[in-house]
């Protein structure tokens, strides 16, 4: 096996508000290959995109990486110097952003932006620059790639924002690129394109992927290992079959079982019962035991990360077993 | 048949183009003879549309084919190019200005993108609290029991109300814009991929409080989507549009069973599923036709499977191909 492209250890990111610590990411841990493609997904505000803004040490005050290490094939990113992080940035990590309007500047042309990015990592001449812009564009399926690069973020539908900060990410050819729920506004051909273009980076540059959606569908098709967060924590790890086809946390259970499903239009949809508590100085405990089937007195306590399996993780007092699920 | 009544909202050719101007060098360009003419984007072309009270229809159709453009339309954001606007059968443009603001008031858009939609300088108890205490529909003292009501519905702890837009994640600024567009009470809503940033579990929860709205108050949608899931659990009716236009209109079961247009099938064909595992995804056959330089004919013809040399000449009309399912292909008129 290869040396990983990014190791996580034990990463915690907190926000230190007037009304308390609000602990945005807690003691998370994974790791991808080069050419890997491992799916985040979890609750709204469970902090999966906190998780990609650590790594890409763009947290802002009130908020703070308080510990853990970030591993770049094997360089700690947390003790780089600012301007050595900005070298990595954008050249080695690029992160395609929730919001595309983070990537993109309003009052910029996009050809401006563009070859900016390109020239800030390489001495390239602008003409060059403009091409390899060009090119990406096309890439992206962004019709008439040459015309729309003299256009301004504000001319171009919410797809084709999330598109040009794709194709922005793509520009130097990064070893990791974290992309946060990049296809949202995409229809699903378009999507295709896009996932046969991460996909062929995956496995001919061996650019390594970490993928945040709610998709589960994307991930189904796309990845190659799932870790499922909640409430800041990693609740459950492992291979896409094993996550979904059988999984062992309460919370991931309940996830799948709230797609929609076909045949039952306009019914009520299923959905896990209760609300997300808030992250604000959350009581210790599992984070789930309001909402949870199987809690019982000993979810009081912290569930400890247990591996019931090589390469299966799961943090919970009572998992699902094979048998438990209808 | 009975007479029935006027719908809610209805779009009659309702067309917007944008266009860019010349900046100073084009401009310059021009005057000493080069060939540098103005971009236009027909974003939405002569699209007709009507929504019954309690009605909820679907709009699907490929990334930049001008839905948010007719959602901003729809709620009066936008000026139109051409076309006309009613409300429950009157023209909106032709109204007095006091009813033009109370109609205004009814028709309300959950956007696509939360962040430039939610003034940051604000609090989320007033950017949601604010409108129904201006407009009346509740009392100064009842705005922080009613804020936290409404986030309750979305799934947000009424102690985040103290907090501003950018304290949020994007799941949770999306929640945010739901319930500041219910809080002035809408007869018509406009969802342009409001449910896009949520996980399935808080989805469903929504789309359960969109339903449960339907049932009691009889509210009417307009819902943009890609996810064709979801489109088929809410709607009644979809829409399919492409690069402007409208190509395929049907009932939902009907559309779903049934597409017609090809591009519609192809949607379709390609939903991701969660039984898939470790696809090859392919790239897109054909080019990608351009809104600023739309191809003759059929748009759909430089990606089209079933394309023939007549869709490259002509553009095929909409037409009820079945009851109530309409159709612009040419392959509908081989038979
Ligand atoms: N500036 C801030 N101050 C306080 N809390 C914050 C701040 N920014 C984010 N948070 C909180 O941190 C938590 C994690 O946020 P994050 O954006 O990582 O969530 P997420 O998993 O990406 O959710 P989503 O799927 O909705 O995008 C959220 O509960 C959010 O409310
Ligand atoms: N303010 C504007 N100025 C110029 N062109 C615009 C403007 N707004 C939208 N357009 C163009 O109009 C077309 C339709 O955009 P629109 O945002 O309606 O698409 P959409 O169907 O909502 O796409 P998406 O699914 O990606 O959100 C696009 O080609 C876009 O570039
Ligand atoms: S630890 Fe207890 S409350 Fe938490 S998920 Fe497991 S069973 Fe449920
Ligand atoms: S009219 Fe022609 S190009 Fe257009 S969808 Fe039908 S077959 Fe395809
Ligand atoms: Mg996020
Ligand atoms: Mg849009």
């Amino acid at each position: 096996m290869s040396a990983p492209t990014l190791r996580v250890e034990n990463l915690r990111t907190y926000f230190f508000t007037r009304q308390g610590v609000v602990k945005a990411v807690e003691d998370a841990s994974f790791s991808v290959a080069p050419g890997k493609i491992l799916g985040l997904v979890g609750e709204s505000g469970s902090g999966k995109s906190m998780t990609g803004y650590s790594i890409m040490g763009l947290v802002d005050p009130p908020g703070r990486v308080v510990a853990g290490r970030i591993l770049l094939r094997g360089q700690d990113l947390r003790s780089l110097a600012p301007d050595d992080m900005r070298r990595v940035r954008g050249k080695r990590i690029a992160m395609i952003f929730q919001d595309p309007m983070m990537t993109l500047n309003p009052v910029l042309r996009v050809d401006t932006q563009m070859v900016e990015a390109i020239q800030a990592h390489a001495d390239v001449s602008r003409a060059a620059a403009l091409e390899r812009s060009r090119d990406a564009l096309a890439r992206v399926g962004i019709p008439s790639p040459a015309a729309r690069l003299s256009a301004y973020p504000h001319q171009f539908s919410g797809g084709m924002r999330q598109r040009v900060a794709i194709a922005i990410a793509l520009l130097n050819q990064p070893e990791l690129i974290i992309a946060d729920e990049p296809t949202t506004a995409l229809d699903v051909t378009i999507q295709g394109q896009i996932l046969f273009e991460m996909q062929k980076l995956a496995r001919e540059s061996g650019t390594a992927l970490l993928w945040i959606t709610h998709d589960l569908s994307v991930i189904a098709g796309l990845a190659d290992e799932i870790c499922v967060m909640y409430a800041g924590r990693i609740v459950e790890h492992g291979s896409v079959d094993e996550v979904l086809d059988a999984p062992l946390h309460p919370y991931t259970h309940g996830l799948i079982d709230s797609v929609p499903s076909r045949g039952r239009r306009g019914e009520p949809l299923r959905q896990i019962p209760g609300m997300t508590p808030s992250l604000l100085d959350l009581a210790p405990g599992c984070a789930f035991r309001e909402r949870c089937t199987r809690a019982d007195g000993a979810c009081a306590q912290d569930p400890a990360l247990s591996a019931p399996a090589a390469g299966r993780q799961v943090r919970c007092f009572h998992p699902l077993t094979q048998s438990a699920i209808a | 048949m009975s007479a029935l009544p006027a719908p809610l909202l209805e779009l009659r050719a309702l067309s917007k183009r944008f266009v860019k101007a010349l900046d100073t060098a084009a401009r310059l360009a021009r005057l000493l003879g080069a060939n540098a003419r103005e971009e236009i984007v027909h974003a939405v072309d002569r699209v007709d549309l009507a929504v019954h009270a309690g009605e909820v229809v679907g709009l699907v159709g490929e990334s930049g084919c001008g839905k948010s453009t007719l959602g901003r339309l729809a709620v009066g954001l936008l000026e139109p190019s051409a076309g006309t606007r009613l409300w429950r059968g009157e023209q909106i443009a032709q109204l007095s200005a006091s009813m033009q603001r109370a109609i205004q008031l009814k028709i309300q858009m959950i956007f696509q993108d939360p962040h430039a939609s939610l003034n940051p300088r604000m609090r989320v108890a007033d950017i949601v609290g604010e409108a129904p205490v201006v407009h009346g529909l509740i009392g100064r003292r009842e705005q922080q029991e009613y804020v936290a009501q409404l986030l309750a519905r979305v799934g947000l702890d009424a102690s985040l109300a103290r907090r501003f837009p950018h304290q949020f994640s994007g799941g949770q600024r999306a929640r945010i814009g739901i319930a500041r567009a219910l809080a002035v009470k809408p007869e018509f809503l406009v969802c342009d991929e409001a449910v896009a940033a949520l996980d399935v579990s808080i989805q469903a929860q929504v789309l359960n409080l969109f339903i449960k709205l339907r049932e009691e108050l009889n509210l009417a949608y307009l819902f943009v989507s890609h996810d064709l899931g979801v489109v088929q659990h809410l709607s009644d009716r979809v829409l399919t549009m492409y690069l402007g236009r409208v190509v395929e209109a049907a009932p939902t079961q009907e559309i779903y069973a049934r597409a017609n247009h090809p591009y519609t099938q192809a949607l379709l064909a390609e939903v991701p599923r969660l039984d898939s595992r470790r696809k090859n995804f392919v790239s897109i056959k054909g080019e990608i036709p351009s809104p600023l330089t739309p191809p003759p004919g059929c748009h759909f013809h430089p990606r089209c499977p079933h394309a023939m040399p007549r869709c490259t000449i002509e553009q095929p009309d909409l037409r009820e191909i079945a009851p109530l399912h309409f159709s612009a292909c040419h392959l509908n008129d081989a038979a």
